[in-house]
């Protein structure tokens, strides 16, 4: 019998399991943990993709069903697809994590379909906000490549999305 | 009802496969470091859509297929992907033009979907539509700053628009299948998205200073699963690990 102690206990384990590709952020940081709950005695817990194709969805599902099995739990992953993940479910402190990290987090302005377009993305090393777009895509398919212009350092964008 | 659901899903999965395949053939092979980075990020965007479109085709199927099974083994008169999706990457300039021709029209596609009445599909477009977006920026920036730029790439530019604008009339085909999709809601209206293709393709020549063919003769047959000679090679690479070792998996 799951009682509420163990829920809240499968909550706590299935939020901490990291994201391989950015280790420093939580599924719980990242928002796409979407609910933890009990179903005959097994622990459902949803988790929204974030993009299509990233390779690391499947990873992570992997990862909470085994944190899960292996706290004693008799568990099953679900994939939940709507509502689709924005960037905007990220968590107040998955974006400092993000800029603690080096990597600018996403603009809550959301994304210009025009051509060419430039938005301003602050450095996050030294906050100059005189910057550059290397690329479109980067490393994973949630972020961008820039450039400081003041620190001449390059870094990572975390698209909004 | 459902086998035309079932064969216009496919349709469409089966483009978004193929067009990732053929994006994915970049990988390490692209002109500039950053580019191969946006290659096998786009192909991975078509590929995952392709998936969850798969997904979907075996469950309309039931049979007990699965998305790979879709995938890799089926003949090439059994996919249904349109030509333009299968021609050869040839150089950048075909690359990132192609892309633009599919990508504008996917993304009203995608767009038209959100208000159509299958969910699985309007879920689908949600997440796609925001991927696609992507691609249209990207690729549109690239022709442009190809066609309007030197000499060379000026001329690759529009050998790629003369090779692969044929190409685009089978994006707005609509066969029984689809039709009766479109009929019951499932589906938009093909034909009705062509106004906005064309505009965003007119924006973008216009600045790449490129004109749209005329008097062209229009290429078609994969719906009806007559491909073109690349396409047996594609599929020879595509599948070569599911036939030389069954059910191989990692
Ligand atoms: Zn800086």
């Amino acid at each position: 019998m799951v009682t509420d102690i163990n829920l809240a206990k499968a909550r706590r384990i299935a939020a901490e399991v990291a994201d391989p590709e950015l280790p420093f952020l939580t599924v719980e940081d990242l928002g796409i943990l979407r609910e933890v709950s009990v179903e005959d005695d097994v622990i459902i817990a949803r988790l929204t993709p974030t993009y299509s194709g990233c390779p690391a969805v499947s990873v992570i599902e992997k990862d909470v069903l085994n944190a899960l099995t292996q706290a004693g739990f008799n568990a099953r992953v679900v994939r939940s697809d709507m509502p689709p993940w924005t960037t905007s479910w990220i968590t107040p402190e998955g974006i400092a994590k993000l800029q603690s990290n080096g990597i600018s987090p996403p603009e809550p302005a959301g994304m210009s379909d025009a051509l060419f377009a430039t938005r301003v993305v602050a450095c996050p090393r030294c906050q100059s906000e005189d910057t550059e777009k290397v690329s479109e895509f980067g490393s994973t398919p949630c972020k961008a490549q820039y450039r400081c212009n003041t620190c001449k350092e390059p870094f990572d964008h975390f698209k909004c999305h | 009802m459902s086998e035309h659901l079932l064969n216009t899903v496919l349709q469409i999965a089966d483009d978004h496969l193929i067009l990732g395949h053929r994006v994915s053939e970049w990988c390490g092979h692209a002109p500039m470091l950053e580019e191969d980075l946006s290659m096998p990020n786009m192909a991975l965007d078509l590929i995952g859509q392709a998936r969850s479109l798969y997904t979907y085709v075996a469950q309309l199927e039931g049979k007990g297929r699965t998305e790979d099974d879709f995938a890799y083994l089926r003949g090439d008169r059994e996919y249904r992907n349109c030509l333009l999706v299968e021609r050869n990457n040839e150089d950048f300039a075909h690359t990132v033009l192609r892309q633009l021709y599919f990508a504008a029209f996917m993304k009203p596609f995608w767009e038209a979907m959100h208000t159509c009445s299958d969910e699985t599909l309007v879920n689908i477009s949600h997440k796609a539509v925001k991927e696609i977006a992507y691609h249209v920026r990207h690729c549109g920036e690239w022709v442009i700053r190809l066609g309007d730029g030197t000499a060379i790439s000026a001329e690759r530019m529009h050998d790629a628009v003369l090779a692969l604008h044929p190409y685009t009339a089978e994006l707005f085909e609509i066969d029984n299948n689809r039709q009766q999709c479109i009929n019951s809601g499932l589906f938009p209206d093909s034909q009705a998205l062509q106004p906005a293709w064309t505009s965003t393709i007119n924006q973008i020549f216009t600045q790449a200073k490129l004109a749209v063919p005329r008097d062209e003769y229009p290429q078609t047959g994969g719906r009806k699963g007559l491909h073109t000679e690349d396409f047996g090679i594609l599929l020879s690479q595509l599948q070569y690990m599911q036939r030389a070792y069954p059910g191989a998996s990692w």
